[in-house]
């Protein structure tokens, strides 16, 4: 490259008329850490052994389920070293989130682990309510039950479609994304949006499910168990996939306790652990329903229980369904929740709390809480400091896909390089949850 | 307001006369070709125009636009949405563009979806150097397209600060069905405006990675080498001379297509004929 | 959850063993929590979570604050859970800022809780507390080369500021 194709003397080139070499940059203008993909401080942790040969996946890589990137030390086939490096995403959600106000916190929270929506709000709207003190009617709470589920079955459909197809089960894919769309078709009738809803709200939600939601959701919930059959029957049955699962990826109860996993992953380990069993947040306790858990943890145990948590969540959605209970589907608290429509035309204090909270949004009084729910991959947990201001001090998400990350390591090394694809699948992280 | 059928539903604007004038300078030029009586440079722009590079570049524009292979590239939440529009519901294969490459190098199209964030930017612009051109750029959702509701430290806001940006596609998520829309848009431009990638449309020449010689205010209209490609994909051209570096330079405080346009004002009558299309045509097809 | 007086208990338990480790406790929102010393936050949890009639052996989440303007400004929080009982405890440590551009500091925990590690990490690259024993204490999420802790509440939101008709002439930088 000829270094002296510029004008010389124009005032925006005035550094390159010095070659690049002078520059210490290549020829695109990229410093040398960038070009080797490293920084200084890996590549002198890498630089050890002869032998190993160092291998970099992503954060461009098909099988990396977004922008995730591992540094993989590979001895002949088998992991000897792994690194997940993250951050290729990060969002700055949290510092957003500290300049609104706690309304529209609620579509930002949302956008964390973009395929659980439903949970990222539940868990903002709960420390919220939790810092108000505030009871939100049984059938808001049954329609937050209902929403959840479905949305823990499209998670798991995704990642069991994409894990398939990771394994080379393309198949599984065009499967799980029709039955994805039916459960999207029902979110866009209750909310009007595919995806990023915004259908809970402080108190809860914003409006009640519209006529003929209730039928296509039993037809949904007749329907379902059926595929979720035929999913397994096509798995179950498929020697490369139980090749591929089976016995690959264990790690021990006590283990995945210590790294703070939660979730499928630590169910399949043996654990039984479910904050809906233990935990009120929400009424999970009047519905009839079971903990699937694994044995050894191994991927198939992981697929056996996501497969088997669609079914109980399947179980659920028909409960609510059914035993919806009548009356408001919003809290009655004129201070945090917006006054019905048809108030606005007749009493002026409906009015001006209505341009109270439009324009400067509820007060929330000081306190911090941390207020954590089940996910489809674990503990979302939010951390929520107020200072008795309409704006929230600190937002923070426990992510459980952030957590869940660190197991990586103990599932992979040791294991041959192809099983990394396996594992990372079943670990199904969801990289907007992990930055964001 | 005046609505040129013909330009939404044609494929390239090429063949279609505007005007009834120019209608008939063609004919009268088809007359004087068949008598033979057209010769020289008339009879190479007139081959060239009509025969060859129209009709060849108008199957090449066609089978592109209909074979756009995306690079398998997902951001955030609007990757989920672009993976569901390969589903059996949306079926994208409709319109060519469901094979999604995994390899930069085999890919025609980046889907930007979703938000960039400052860590990722280098990774993308240099998946974006690695393809091969012609490529194309669609920028999905608001976040990849304005930084969205992420106006905060960490977020590019709009992914065209780094990337010429051919398709922004509104939503967030976008339904697969707008993205959708936004592909086919993008065919109507591949369709209707033939060219061979960013540089020539931008006219952005003398960047690094095409060293060809930079000059303010008279950039090259007409093409180095000796095919189209020559010029672009690795034609570095020979260095400038002395005295080309030393020309007066007449708008020195513009760069880029907004020098093209200074210099295309000041030099309007004196234009150099090319066989392609003046910019406008095909804009809004 | 332990009630108020059982936090009490633990935290006069804790204070028999190690002097001054308990700086304080409360509770609200049926949520327990016990204010540490930061230069002992390690014994604390240690005997949190090893103890006979205490065990909070998961340590569920782990992330920072920044209180400004109050003081001490940062605060260290840890969730700790005892699974069996299904019990929470929040131990929070708080951290003046020592000025001048020197970072405060505080004791990695990673070598009693495994998945302390990534979140210190990410606690460091937020706010800028250094925890010292990390075993590998770099930047998690922000690019490596980055300059500034941007969760710190006086580090500016940044993003480009939304133009609308009426604002048109008040953004730096945009003419019509
Ligand atoms: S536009 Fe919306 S859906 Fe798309 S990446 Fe941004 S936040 Fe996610």
């Amino acid at each position: 490259m000829n270094p002296t194709t510029r004008t010389p003397g124009h005032p925006d080139y005035a550094d390159t008329t010095r070659t690049p070499e002078q520059l210490g940059r290549d020829a695109v203008g990229r410093t040398e850490a960038q070009v080797i993909g490293t920084s200084p401080i890996e590549r002198t942790a890498i630089e050890r052994e002869e032998e190993l040969f160092t291998i970099n996946m992503g954060p461009h890589h098909p099988a990396t389920h977004g922008v995730l990137r591992l540094l993989v030390e590979l001895e002949g086939e088998v992991v000897r070293v792994l690194k997940p490096m993250v951050g290729y995403v990060h969002t700055g959600i949290e510092k957003s989130c500290e300049t609104m106000s706690y309304w529209k916190v609620i579509p930002f929270v949302e956008r964390m682990d973009y395929l659980s929506y439903f949970f990222n709000m539940e868990a903002f709207c709960g420390a919220t309510e939790k810092l108000l003190e505030l009871e939100i009617p049984r059938r808001a709470a049954w329609l937050r039950i209902l929403h959840l589920e479905l949305n823990r079955i499209h998670s798991h459909l995704v990642g069991l479609g994409t894990t398939a197809l990771d394994l080379g089960a393309i198949s599984m894919f065009w499967y799980c994304f029709r039955e994805r769309d039916k459960i999207l078709d029902l979110f866009e009738m209750s909310s009007g949006q595919r995806m990023h809803t915004r259908y809970f709200q402080v108190g809860g939600v914003v409006e009640d499910i519209p006529v003929g939601f209730a039928e296509r959701v039993k037809a949904f919930c007749a329907d379902m168990p059926e595929r979720i059959d035929q999913y397994a029957a096509l798995l179950d049955q498929n020697e490369i996939f139980l090749q591929r699962t089976k016995n690959i990826g264990v790690v021990s109860r006590e283990r995945m306790l210590d790294l703070g996993v939660t979730g499928p992953l630590l169910r399949a380990a043996g654990e039984p652990w479910d904050l809906r069993k233990v935990d009120d947040y929400l009424p999970y306790s009047e519905f009839d329903f079971n903990i699937p858990i694994g044995t050894i943890g191994d991927n198939y145990d992981r697929y056996r229980v996501r497969l088997n948590e669609m079914r109980e969540s399947v179980r659920i959605v028909e409960q609510a369904i059914d035993g919806l209970p009548e009356g408001p589907w919003i809290a009655d608290d004129r201070k945090v929740v917006l006054p019905p429509r048809d108030e606005l035309g007749t009493s002026m204090e409906a009015l001006i709390h209505h341009f109270k909270l439009v324009t400067e949004g509820f007060r929330v009084p000081p306190g911090e809480v941390y207020f954590p729910i089940e996910g489809p991959r674990g503990e979302y947990g939010v951390f929520l400091v107020a200072d008795g201001s309409s704006k929230p001090v600190r937002v923070h998400m426990r992510d459980p896909s952030f957590v869940n990350l660190q197991s990586l390591r103990d599932m992979c090394v040791g294991g041959y390089v192809a099983d990394l694809i396996a594992n990372l699948a079943m670990l199904d992280p969801i990289l907007g949850g992990i930055d964001r | 307001m005046d609505v040129e059928r013909t330009k939404l539903r044609g494929l390239s604007p090429l063949d279609q006369p505007r005007s009834p004038e120019e209608l008939r300078v063609r004919q009268m030029k088809a007359r004087d070709m068949l008598r033979g009586d057209l010769d020289g440079a008339d009879l190479d722009e007139y081959v060239e125009s009509r025969v060859l590079t129209t009709t060849l570049e108008r199957a090449q524009n066609w089978a592109r636009g209909n074979s756009l292979f995306p690079a398998t590239f997902g951001l955030a939440c609007c990757a989920i949405e672009m993976m569901s529009m390969v589903s059996a519901r949306y079926d994208t294969a409709r319109f060519g563009s469901e094979v999604f490459r995994a390899s930069p190098r085999q890919a025609d199209m980046l889907i930007l979806s979703g938000r960039v964030s400052i860590k990722m930017v280098p990774v993308i612009r240099r998946i974006y150097d690695q393809m091969l051109e012609p490529k194309w750029v669609l920028s999905m959702g608001a976040c990849s397209s304005s930084g969205g509701m992420f106006a905060n430290y960490a977020v590019v806001q709009g992914a065209d600060k780094f990337l010429p940006v051919d398709i922004h596609i509104p939503g967030c998520p976008p339904r697969p069905e707008a993205l959708m829309y936004g592909i086919l848009k993008l065919q109507r431009k591949i369709f209707g405006d033939p060219d061979l990638g960013w540089r020539e449309r931008y006219q952005a020449y003398g960047t690094e990675e095409d060293a060809r010689p930079w000059r303010p205010g008279a950039l090259p209209v007409e093409r180095v080498g000796e095919t189209p490609a020559a010029g672009i994909v690795e034609g570095h051209g020979p260095p400038p001379t002395e005295a080309e570096l030393n020309a007066p330079v007449s708008h020195p405080e513009l760069t880029g297509h907004e020098a093209h346009d200074a210099y295309e004002e000041a030099a309007d009558d004196e234009r150099v004929t090319t066989s392609r299309p003046p910019a406008a045509w095909g804009r809004d097809a | 959850m332990p009630d108020a007086p059982g936090l009490e208990l633990i935290a006069h338990e804790i204070n028999e063993r190690h002097e001054g480790a308990v700086v304080g406790t409360s509770y609200e929102h049926e949520q327990a929590a016990l204010l540490a010393d930061p230069d002992s936050i390690r014994e604390v949890l240690a005997y949190l979570k090893d103890a006979p009639g205490h065990e909070y052996r998961f340590l569920a989440s782990l992330h920072g604050a920044d209180y400004l303007p109050a003081e001490p400004r940062f605060a260290v929080h840890y969730e700790l859970l005892n699974m069996p009982r299904v019990e929470r405890l929040r131990v929070k440590a708080l951290l003046p800022d020592p000025g001048d551009g020197t970072l405060p500091e505080l004791d990695s925990v990673t070598g009693l809780f495994a998945t302390a590690d990534f979140q210190e990490r990410e606690v460091y690259d937020f706010f800028g507390i250094v925890f010292r024993g990390h075993p590998d204490p770099r930047r998690i999420l922000m690019p490596e080369d980055y300059v500034g802790f941007p969760q710190r509440r006086d580090f500016p939101v940044g993003g480009d500021p939304v133009i609308f008709t009426n604002t048109e002439d008040s953004v730096p930088g945009w003419t019509k």
